[in-house]
């Protein structure tokens, strides 16, 4: 018999890599959770911690204050009431359309309500102004009209355009598992139309619309980069409060204090949305609903009008800042008399040159080159504390049961609080630069393992128990059989973290350096500022965004294993 | 070569291997005989150092393995469901043992082209493990074990997924290679033809524990245990109890049958009847009954009696009619 390795080898070799052996499976756990759970705590839990303490500060508890506080939850409740409501209005129409209805371009103009969602919101405040705004096209092209959109409108209907695909997917496919043949089933037995839906059609539907309803109630209420760059200084929800409190009128008790109180209603939001998800879930039939083609002349109509309504709900403001970003509208500041009108490709090209020259004036560029830099280290932090998270999550044991909600936490605080933590925590570091990726990393975590997880559960313990056997060290397993089988998920996973990092706001604007901008920042600075030339480079430098951030979403999409990372 | 020793292994309160202790020689092929659940692949992982066990030990040639990993042990292990990497393609999983072994690639061009060979796949290199049938994946499998030349080879059910006439050839073609490499094997199988044809030894499991250890041959004359005989189908089963030195009273009345082990009247004790006639002459027992049914099978025929039992006969009975066969019948524990 032949022998490759000899007994002494083995003898010898044992006494070094032994150790791995000897590790116990709780060991080897706590070595797992180590890097994650370490990040967490110096980049999450301290400055939460902190965020606490300095709301129990006397300071904090003044009755201006809480006169403040109380103003602007009132305001937050009100827009986030209404918003949802205008999404209910919008988006259950269009998930029974969906659920019910074959129609040419479906899964098209299905693809096209989802974009919004995974859009950064400085785009979507510029898609929205580039075509309402004071600056907008149809202020400008239509003459006579003049018209302006309300800034409170203009927030609503921001927010009906980001979360209608909530409504849509999450009572779309409630609505598809609900065999219709319930429906006809009561009024054989006498029920009116709206009896048999009251009764038959509407309980199954009870938790998926009140999931959907809270989630978007959520997703409006902790809303800040829309409502910072749309509804200007009249309207302050609890996050831009926050961030005014902190950064404009330097009181960080008082921003403190907002923040305990959004967190509370977030949280307290999260619970009661996570009950009913648990329970939509159990709902779900396995049967679904072939979608039919509109029979009647009525029926065709209206569904032809509303698809056109919907289309060009979703496409007006999409289409409406790359078109912006390449016509003059108006003159550039201190431009008189001779003002070339229409195409033009100067906001491009402008984009390069450093104009003013001042110290802390930076050209786009750079800002660019900064958003860049900051997503290449945010995908390697959070991939760094993402894998081994998500390689002990894709085997629980007892311990991951009480770690799984801990690492999701980041997801629920917002990222105003977020940014706000860090300066409380770490003031004195903020001219460093290395503090936004970690921020990035904290916001993209949840997403990353999300995505990883799911992938690490579907490869087989026996291949990594065959390829043991044949002689693999466990580094050696995890080069040769996880990382190339999960070489997919990991691209998904790190566009997942690029995107959100590009597209970051509001922790960014909180902490990021005047002189270290990032897109988002710039093109914030830009819409804020006069003139043609800085408007019509918010909108270019936007455009680039949405571009990346569309071509990212593309790719997450053929890259993520199917039916996995929902939230 | 191999010894387990008094291994003991429980999985939540329930215990999977109980006081497991046998050897492998050189060159021999064991194989180990048991219903699914009885411990036999926790065995073979344990054994391969992918789990632990809660007590007792692993030797090889004298050398405790304990502390040493999985990968360092060089042992094959051939998985049920072949655990072929699916992102490498029939010579990528074949070279990954010896990949990891750093040895040279003109070498492991070679030796991968050897395994394929010895498993008759030579010209399927560069197909996709996806692309292959059971039986190729099968062979994939033991040829990916075999060419990092093991220490021991383990095998763990590999034709349970495999139609039957399948089955027959690979397990011949099985025996050959095993045979050729001269590794010594552990085979692990619920189907006791397949370990008949294979193994020069066979430990039969039961609840975690071997209750029967021996060659083919010594098994199947020599059950030992009710349990051994009804698993390998060896015959009628009859309860009877000591009535006197080597005589038995049963359900089917009084038998004479020379008893290994010493009994006193009253005990109770398990007959074993084979179904085979015998030789008037020299046998003292018969079976008598109705026949109920008659299954014709190639060069005999399955009766079986109405009260139960039945016996292979080389002419064809007529239903309802009364008969009287000579048997053959043994004492069991």
């Amino acid at each position: 018999m032949k022998q490759t390795i000899s007994h002494g080898d083995v003898q010898s070799l044992k006494r070094v890599k032994g150790l791995f052996a000897l590790v116990s499976p709780w060991l080897g756990r706590i070595l797992l959770w180590l890097l994650p759970l370490t990040f967490l705590a110096i980049f999450f839990f301290l400055p939460l911690s902190r965020v606490f303490a300095l709301t129990l500060n006397a300071s904090a508890f003044t009755a201006e204050n809480f006169k403040i506080a109380y103003s602007a939850l009132r305001f937050t409740f009100y827009q986030a009431a209404l918003s949802t409501f205008l999404t209910l209005l919008l988006g259950l129409p269009s998930a029974y359309l969906f659920a019910r209805y074959d129609f040419g371009g479906r899964s098209i103009l299905r693809a096209l309500t989802a974009i919004p969602f995974m859009l950064p919101t400085v785009v979507v405040a510029a898609s929205f102004n580039a075509l309402f705004g004071q600056r907008g096209l149809i202020n400008n092209l239509i003459h006579p009209s003049s018209f302006i959109l309300h800034p409170f409108i203009a927030i609503l209907l921001a927010h009906v355009f980001y979360n209608t695909t909530i409504v849509i997917r999450i009572v779309g496919s409630a609505l598809s598992s609900l065999d219709p043949k319930l429906e006809q089933a009561a009024h054989s037995l006498g029920a009116n139309s709206f009896r048999g839906w009251w009764y038959v059609v509407l309980p199954p539907l009870r938790p998926a619309l009140l999931a959907s309803t809270l989630l978007v109630f959520l997703f409006d209420f902790t809303s800040f980069g829309v409502i910072l760059l749309l509804g200007g200084s009249q309207y302050t929800t609890l996050e831009v409060e926050i961030y005014i409190q902190a950064i404009k009128q330097l009181k960080l008790p008082l921003a403190a204090l907002l923040a305990i109180i959004q967190l509370v209603c977030t949280l307290i939001f999260s619970i009661l949305y996570t009950r009913f998800v648990a329970r939509a879930a159990q709902q779900l039939a396995p049967r679904s609903v072939h979608p039919r083609k509109s029979k009647t002349i009525f029926e065709k109509t209206i569904i032809t009008a509303f698809i056109f309504l919907l289309s060009s709900f979703f496409l007006l403001p999409l289409a409406s800042l790359p078109i912006r970003s390449i016509f003059r509208l108006e003159a550039d500041r201190g431009q008189r008399g001779e003002v070339q009108y229409g195409f033009t490709t100067d906001y491009y090209t402008e984009l390069f040159v450093n104009r003013r020259g001042s110290v802390f004036y930076v050209p786009p560029i750079q800002a660019t080159l900064n958003s860049l830099s900051y997503a290449g280290v945010t995908v390697v932090l959070s991939l760094l504390f993402g894998y081994p998270a998500a390689f002990a999550l894709a085997r629980p044991s007892r311990l991951e049961k009480i770690l799984d909600p801990l690492i999701m936490l980041p997801l629920g605080s917002s990222a105003v609080m977020l940014g706000l933590g860090f300066i409380i925590s770490y003031g004195k570091w903020l001219t460093s630069p290395l503090l936004v990726p970690f921020a990035h990393t904290l916001v993209a975590l949840p997403f990353v393992i999300r995505t990883l997880q799911p992938a690490i559960a579907s490869i087989p313990q026996r291949l990594r128990q065959a390829a043991s056997s044949l002689g693999a060290s466990p580094f050696e397993v995890w080069k040769n059989i996880d990382f190339p089988i999960l070489r997919r998920a990991t691209l998904a996973a790190s566009t997942f973290a690029f995107t959100i990092s590009l597209g970051e706001f509001g922790a960014t604007l909180l902490i990021s350096r005047p002189e270290y901008p990032t897109i988002p920042v710039a093109i914030e600075r830009f819409l804020l500022q006069p003139g043609g030339l800085n408007y019509g480079q918010a909108t270019a430098m936007a455009s680039i965004l949405m571009l990346l951030a569309v071509f990212s979403i593309l790719v997450i999409e053929k890259f993520r294993l199917p039916n996995s990372g929902e939230f | 070569m191999l010894e387990v020793r008094n291994l003991f292994k429980a999985y939540e309160d329930k215990s999977l291997l109980n006081d497991i202790s046998f050897t492998v020689a050189e060159g021999e092929t064991i194989c180990l005989l048991g219903a699914s659940g009885s411990g036999k692949s926790t065995l073979l992982l344990i054994i391969a150092g992918l789990e632990s066990s809660d007590s007792g030990l692993v030797l090889f040639n004298g050398l405790e393995l304990t502390n040493t990993p999985p990968h360092l042990r060089d042992f094959g292990l051939v998985f049920q469901d072949y655990a072929l990497f699916p992102h490498l393609n029939v010579n990528e999983n074949v070279a990954f043992g010896l990949r990891m072994r750093r040895i040279r690639q003109v070498e492991i061009d070679e030796r991968v082209a050897t395994s394929l060979e010895l498993v008759s796949l030579a010209e399927f290199g560069n197909r996709k493990v996806n692309d292959l049938s059971g039986g190729e994946q099968q062979r994939v499998a033991l040829a990916r074990a075999l060419a990092i030349r093991p220490r021991l080879l383990m095998i763990d059910e590999p034709l349970g997924a495999l139609d039957r006439t399948l089955r027959e050839d690979l397990l011949n073609e099985l025996r050959m290679i095993l045979h050729q490499a001269k590794i010594p094997t552990i085979y692990v199988t619920h189907d006791q033809e397949e370990a008949f044809t294979i193994a020069d030894r066979v430990l039969i499991l039961h609840n975690g524990e071997i209750v029967r250890a021996g060659t083919p041959v010594d098994v199947w004359a020599n059950p030992q245990s009710a349990f051994v005989a009804r698993f390998l189908g060896l015959g009628n089963l009859l309860d009877g109890e000591v009535i006197a030195e080597n005589r038995f009273q049963t359900q089917q009345g009084l038998f004479t049958v020379e008893c290994d082990h010493k009994h006193s009247n009253g005990d109770k004790v398990h007959l074993l009847v084979r179904p085979l006639a015998t030789d008037a002459q020299r046998e003292l027992n018969a079976l008598n009954g109705i026949v109920a049914d008659m299954i014709f099978q190639q060069d005999r025929f399955k009766i079986t009696l109405e009260n139960g039992f039945y016996i292979y006969l080389k002419e064809a009975q007529e239903i309802g009619q009364k008969i009287s066969v000579q048997v053959k019948v043994e004492c069991l524990a």
